[in-house]
């Protein structure tokens, strides 16, 4: 099967429509940019809290947030999530902003919101711990103390055993809420066990499922370590390309990805996605990937400029994208598929991440040859060399050429 | 068929085999069932945080405190030296952490002052104070200062660990972290509550007991002072009581002890310290501590000089209790505070790690839920699977029997980048699994680049021999350049990282260097073997 069998279309012709594709998106992502004054920053780089609550049923939003606005939390923000892969997910984040003043303990936040929901959903006992929120350790460790099955030294691994059989319930079949630990005599946990488990936890209609606290310096540390990576990270292969081809291909390509970075910025302003640290990992990783696809075509440019020297550039140019275009498009088409299944499957938590990945593909992929090529063309026809080739960088092998 | 090619063959296997060694075959050799197969590689495939379960803490030493404290010391001792040898001065006091400043010293003792400065004190620099002809400025030398921080870290560090340590947790994690801010990282896994184990890394723990002077505690720092006039009595200080709950109508009361400056016995001197159940206060804890012989010989002839005095008991520089000297105590003593069965444990624990150097500030905490983790493992594997297969099925369909080539080395490349996480310790997280459905759908973009090179050469009507030649040769090239900038990108994003992203960028980079091999190298001996089998008139099925 070959989808591209002789392809001969005149890429440099039509580059006038990428770059008015690449400048609406621009624009558009731009103006929703400044409408929410910058990027949405998730926690890692604004600092503050966030809690994420996960319900037995549907969670009471309303009453939770009436219960926060009460201990003067009222401007938290409490988002129900709802999820592509689970759309009655019952889970709910809270968000508390950085105070700011940095004196008092960094889980204070937590801590309020916590007592806010123990308040309003009438959870909580002292001296016993949150059933939902043990580990497997936490539940097997009450079970030896009380010896609730009295083995005495006979016990061994049966405890423990018992402690992963019981997490593994709550977490598989009750989506890590359970309410009531009388159920679980559904695995077979007997009575007394059941009883020494009610005298170390209390249940609740909730769980605690996940937790992320920044303090202020760390936050805006890490803003500026983001940017500073990126920077490091596009001037490192400038050079490289520079130095494998030629600096004109190095500042087109470059220019390209950082059309694709900011595109992709753009467009998580509009979908109301957060920037975290794992959201720049895709976008390193995309400049990564964007080079790779730019390099695939000026590899080619170049060795056609060797076999072809009499023909204009332009022309040279337009063949060797279509030389390699079915390259371009099937190994695309193939991340973009992985990246997709991942953007669907891959859960909440990488939502975002593979968001930033599956725009980045799409949108690194023609700014190879719609971006970085007119660029390198333009250059060239600027510099009135345009009827013949402009001579190739180092090929592998040759000596170095002299920058 | 060629020998060359059939020790490539067996490197091919021997490779194979030590993947699937360092998978499935550790730490139980051989494994002897499918359940000891899963065993094995659930134990040598580390799972992050955010797939297990558990708390990171970032917290900073307050390294400050530490300088300070020493600055405090020198200070007292300088006062002494100066009294022993009569040099008079007018002011001798702290200037900020780092500096003591000597007012108006008498000129004839200069000279004397400063050579005692100089012997005794090598590590601060002794200047004249600006604009004062006969005051002086000690500056700690920086070297010291650096000197101090460190020590103060790595106690801390050490403190911190024991305490962790102590709690029985599964395989914490206490390391250096971040680039010289004194931060320390703390990693629990399974520790979905992690304020119990905030509690005993924040506690201060330094104990000491203290001979008390007044028989009565005052209300206040200031009717302390006045009963003895306005100036404490030579070799005392005040000391805190311990905090009272606040009843319903009244604030909390203070009480302030006054007692001797210099402490008997510190935390250093314990031997042990235990909680057990009160005598005195049935229901409640106490912890029972036992001294080293060596103070136990200090405390023996102490206590009986002191016979019906108080000693008080300071906790954290808070007074807990003042039990009376009823008779010589040789080693032993007890500490009670109406303390519940945990805290009372916790305390012993603390007691038993020692004092931290200085204080503690948590910068960071995240705590991800054992549901998360597991919900997390099954959307990253299913993802995986469902890419795996999809890319799968596309190379057997568009490329025949050589798209078979591609997903026997995409397989192998699998097997490869983790059996190196698995040999290297590496943790895998969920943006490692991201990795992982990333270096598929990058992987096989380097069999997709050979084989259109490969079709390239046919259609210009090569032989199949010349034409996979060729087109590995040619693609070679670009395969190399397409690696290193995803690698270079993801190499900065390993130095910068931590912990998810991190586990990402070690993924994809050992997932696209055992895709070099794969690609180029398998599948060149998997052609190779496949044409020497092939009939010479018959086509390449690509």
């Amino acid at each position: 099967m070959e989808f591209f069998k002789q392809i001969d279309l005149d890429w440099m012709g039509k580059a006038k429509y990428f770059f008015a594709l690449s400048i609406t998106l621009l624009v558009v992502g731009g103006a929703s940019l400044i409408a929410h004054h910058g990027p949405y920053y998730g926690v890692d780089f604004k600092g503050g809290t966030v809690v994420y609550v996960r319900f037995a049923g549907a969670p009471p939003v309303d009453k939770i947030r009436a219960g926060l606005a009460q201990v003067g939390l009222g401007e938290s923000v409490i988002q129900p999530i709802s999820d592509i892969s689970s759309s009655n997910s019952n889970e709910v984040m809270i968000q508390l902003e950085e105070k700011g003043s940095g004196s008092e303990a960094l889980d204070t936040g937590k801590s309020e919101i916590l007592n806010a929901l123990h308040a309003t959903l009438g959870a909580g006992e002292p001296g016993k711990q949150d059933f939902n929120a043990a580990g497997a350790s936490a539940i097997s460790d009450a079970l030896t103390r009380k010896d609730s099955l009295s083995l005495g030294t006979g016990a061994g691994d049966r405890y423990v055993q018992m402690g992963n059989q019981i997490v593994g319930f709550r977490d598989k079949n009750k989506g890590g809420v359970l309410t009531n630990l009388n159920d679980l005599s559904a695995v077979g946990i007997n009575a007394t066990s059941i009883a020494a488990l009610q005298s170390a936890f209390y249940t609740s209609d909730f769980a605690i499922i996940n937790v992320e606290i920044v303090g202020p310096k760390v936050g805006s540390e890490l803003r500026r370590q983001a940017v500073v990576v990126t920077l490091y990270a596009l001037a490192g292969m400038l050079v490289y390309i520079a130095f494998r081809f030629e600096w004109v291909y190095g500042a087109a390509a470059v220019l390209a990805v950082f059309h694709d970075v900011l595109i992709t910025l753009g467009l998580f302003s509009i979908f109301h996605f957060e920037i975290s640290l794992t959201v720049i990992a895709a976008l390193l990783t995309l400049v990564g990937y964007s080079m790779n696809d730019t390099i695939v075509i000026f590899d080619r440019i170049r060795e056609n400029t060797r076999l072809m020297r009499r023909e204009p550039f332009k022309d040279i140019v337009n063949r060797s994208i279509n030389q390699t275009l079915s390259r371009t498009i099937l190994t695309s088409g193939l991340t973009f598929l992985t990246v997709l299944v991942l953007f669907v499957m891959g859960g909440q938590v990488l939502r975002a991440f593979s968001f930033a990945l599956v725009v980045g593909i799409l949108v690194g992929t023609y700014s190879s040859f719609g971006i970085a090529a007119p660029l390198v063309v333009a250059w060239n026809h600027w510099r009135g060399t345009g009827a013949t080739a402009v001579a190739s960088g180092p090929a592998a092998g040759t000596k170095l050429r002299k920058a | 068929m060629n020998s060359n090619l059939k020790w490539k063959a067996v490197f091919i296997v021997i490779v194979i085999l030590i993947c699937l060694i360092g998978l499935v075959g550790r730490p139980d050799f051989p494994p002897k069932s499918w359940a000891g197969i899963k065993s094995n590689f659930g134990q040598v495939i580390k799972l992050g945080l955010d797939l297990q379960g558990g708390t990171h803490l970032i917290l900073q030493v307050q390294v400050q405190e530490a300088v300070s404290q020493e600055t405090d010391q020198v200070l007292d001792n300088i006062t002494k030296q100066f009294r022993d040898k009569t040099i008079r001065y007018d002011e001798l006091r702290k200037l900020g952490d780092t500096q003591i400043l000597i007012h108006n010293i008498a000129t004839e003792m200069a000279g004397a002052a400063r050579n005692i400065i100089s012997d005794q004190f090598p590590d601060w620099d002794i200047s004249p104070a600006p604009g004062e002809p006969s005051g002086y400025i000690l500056t700690m030398k920086p070297s010291h200062i650096a000197d101090i921080q460190q020590r103060t870290m790595d106690q801390a560090e050490e403190t911190i660990r024991r305490r962790i340590d102590a709690l029985g947790l599964t395989e914490p994690l206490v390391a250096p972290y971040g680039q010289g801010d004194n931060e320390i990282i703390v990693e629990l896994p399974g520790e979905g509550d992690p304020n119990r184990a905030k509690g005993v890394i924040q506690a201060g723990g330094q104990l000491e007991l203290h001979l008390v002077l007044d028989g009565t505690p005052y209300p206040s720092e200031t009717a302390a002072r006045a009963a003895h006039g306005g100036v404490l009595p030579p070799n005392s200080q005040l000391v805190q009581g311990k905090a009272t709950a606040s009843t319903a109508g009244q604030p909390s009361a203070e009480s302030w002890y006054v007692v001797d400056r210099v402490p008997v016995v510190t935390g250093r001197d314990l031997r042990s310290a235990t909680a057990l159940r009160s005598t005195k206060n049935i229901g409640f804890y106490d912890v029972d501590f036992v001294l080293s012989t060596e103070a136990g010989r200090r405390f023996g002839p102490f206590t009986e000089q002191n016979i019906g005095k108080q000693l008080g008991i300071v906790l954290e520089h808070r007074l807990q209790t003042a039990p009376t000297i009823n008779g010589r105590i040789e080693d032993t003593g007890v500490i009670e505070g109406q303390f519940g069965e945990q805290e009372a444990n916790d305390l012993g624990l603390v007691l038993r790690s020692g004092a931290l150097p200085a204080s503690i500030k948590y910068l960071e905490e995240r705590t991800v839920g054992p549901s998360l983790g597991a919900d997390s493992i099954r959307h990253g594997v299913q993802a995986s699977i469902v890419s795996l297969v999809v890319v799968m099925i596309f190379m057997v369909v568009y490329y025949r029997l050589s798209g078979v080539n591609a997903v026997v080395a995409l397989i192998l490349n699998l097997i490869i980048l983790l059996a190196a996480l698995a040999y290297f310790g590496a943790v895998l997280t969920l943006p490692g699994i991201a990795g992982v459905i990333l270096t598929i759908g990058m992987g096989v973009d380097s069999n997709v680049l050979i084989f259109e090179r490969i079709r390239e050469e046919l259609r210009a009507s090569k032989a199949p021999v010349s034409a996979v030649d060729m087109g590995f040769k040619r693609a070679f090239l670009t395969i190399i350049d397409t690696h290193v900038t995803t690698v270079v990108s993801a190499l900065f994003l390993g130095l910068f990282g931590t912990g998810p992203v991190r586990g990402f960028a070690i993924t994809l980079v050992i997932g696209l260097l055992a895709n070099l091999f794969t690609s180029v190298y398998v599948s060149r001996v998997i052609f190779d073997w496949h044409l020497a089998d092939m009939p010479r008139e018959a086509e390449l099925s690509i």
